[in-house]
């Protein structure tokens, strides 16, 4: 399984990844989900964006504790739904330069082509997995709008190491997801007699 | 008379249960779906890395899934037993395991988008009161994440485009169609949890009660038995496989209801259950004996 450094400075290497890779990430990454990612696109977030440059956003709401020493641990820290960030995910990719997103279900057409207009991939972390990848997660460097927020929706910094994810969708325009729901289209017309739906 | 400490102690305890150990039916169901994906492919990969992740929770007594839900409980209770007292030891009993990370802080103040912090809120446990003749108090929950939540659906028949009419040939189009539209994203393999007939609010409540019985248990009613295995053989057939990669495990149960129907109505509803079934359950004798139900 191929180790994947991130920050990814050089963009050749996003454009290499193909959808049915495994890749194991190291290095840091954001999370963010349905209220952060409406908010970066508000307006020009400039103390988020360096953390977002060349790396990944990780779509998740984790589970948190924190230390005595003010120091957090993620507890739990699976994927969440994908398919809610459809209307933003492209130009967040885009303003931001991130180099990837990080979720579950896949997404749409919208964020395929941000995909490949910006040199990035989606990768799909198992869902539900909470443990598996808590354990990837090797350090909580910093927290946004954790007040506002609230701790699933805040945007935590984070290091990881080696954490499991696939290609689902690339940068040059294929999708697992479109193919899975094209050909089970194709198998529930067959199972209820019908044309075409 | 009870005593609500000990009352909210059992209750942590339960939820505890329910976020960090995977019933053993679902974990058992989840291994043969492995065992029938090809080797190699991401579907078994993708069950490989969720039977690690159950035996990994089980260990670190830590939630399975991030996402913890909506606390979803029945109560039965005797005579005598006052609903109110059940409920703040409940209540009591979530903002603790929130405070423990057994449960992450899960309600969020539509209006004003603050979470609570708390994991409590309107509506959040949602609690089903009912008396019953026997001297204990019985508390059956289900751990109902937000993901799968999102993809249950209400269908009306009859449905043109499905050519489903008032009948359970109907109900299986409709089944078979929203295990279609649910794709990877309600986390699947799923346990779709049925309700035929009622109206818009207690179809919902039904479709959820269904998910409280254990995979194996078999329809009473022959021809919703014959329904139950045939959609999900039918729904495996699909190809959606788990998380939605493609294979043959899409779904690990589908458990049906009844409730009797306006004549105008005929609703069938449906609720997803992720592949993290979590389900727990106590039985409270009247001396305060403890039965834990799986």
């Amino acid at each position: 399984m191929a180790e994947l450094k991130i920050p990814v400075d050089d963009e050749a290497v996003i454009r290499e990844l193909k959808v049915g890779d495994f890749v194991e990430l190291t290095g840091r990454m954001i999370t963010g989900r349905d209220a952060a990612h409406k908010w970066l696109l508000e307006e020009p977030r400039e103390d988020v964006a360096p953390y977002m440059k060349g790396t990944m956003i990780y779509q998740c709401g984790p589970v948190v504790r924190k230390n005595p020493d003010g120091s957090y641990v993620f507890v739990a820290a699976g994927p969440t739904t994908s398919i809610r960030e459809e209307p933003y995910e492209a130009d967040v990719i885009c303003q931001y330069g991130l180099r990837g997103v990080i979720g579950k279900g896949g997404m749409g057409q919208k964020t395929l082509d941000g995909l490949g207009r910006c040199g990035a991939v989606y990768l799909h972390a198992v869902g539900g997995a909470a443990q598996v990848l808590a354990n990837s997660v090797t350090k909580v460097e910093r927290v946004f709008m954790l007040e506002e927020f609230g701790v699933p929706e805040a945007l935590w910094v984070i290091h990881v190491e080696r954490f499991p994810v696939m290609v689902t969708m690339d940068s040059h325009g294929q999708s697992l997801h479109r193919v899975v729901e094209a050909e089970s289209r194709r198998k529930l017309e067959e199972l209820l007699g019908l044309e075409t739906l | 008379m009870v005593d609500p400490d000990r009352l909210t102690e059992t209750f942590l305890e339960m939820i505890r249960r329910a976020s960090t150990e995977l019933p053993a039916d679902v974990v058992e169901a989840l291994d043969k779906g492995r065992e029938a994906e090809r080797r190699d492919s991401l579907a078994e990969k993708a069950l490989v890395t969720i039977l690690d992740n159950v035996d990994l929770a089980r260990q670190k007594v830590a939630p399975i899934c991030q996402d913890t839900g909506t606390p979803v409980m029945w109560i039965h209770h005797p005579i005598g037993v006052s609903t109110r007292v059940l409920e703040k030891a409940m209540v009591d009993a979530v903002r603790q395991a929130t405070a423990r990370q057994f449960l992450r802080p899960n309600a969020v103040d539509t209006l004003t988008g603050k979470n609570t912090g708390v994991g409590t809120g309107r509506g959040i446990p949602f609690l089903h009161f009912e008396e019953w003749d026997s001297p204990d108090i019985e508390v059956r929950m289900i751990l109902k994440g937000g993901g799968s939540e999102n993809v249950g659906a209400q269908y009306k028949l009859p449905d043109n485009a499905l050519g489903a009419g008032r009948d359970l040939e109907g109900v299986r189009r409709v089944l078979l169609d929203a295990v279609f539209q649910a794709q990877g994203k309600g986390c699947s393999p799923g346990t779709l949890g049925v309700c035929i007939g009622g109206d818009r609010v207690s179809g919902y409540e039904e479709s959820k009660r269904q998910l409280l019985r254990p995979l194996p248990d078999v329809n009473p009613v022959p021809e919703l038995a014959e329904l139950e295995a045939r959609v999900l053989k039918e729904g495996n057939e699909l190809g959606v496989g788990p998380m939605g990669f493609g294979g043959r495990t899409t779904l690990l149960g589908v458990k049906v209801g009844v409730l009797d129907r306006l004549p105008a109505c005929y609703f069938v509803t449906i609720s997803y259950l992720c592949w993290a079934g979590r389900r727990a359950g106590v039985r409270i004798g009247e001396g305060g004996d403890v039965t834990w139900l799986s």
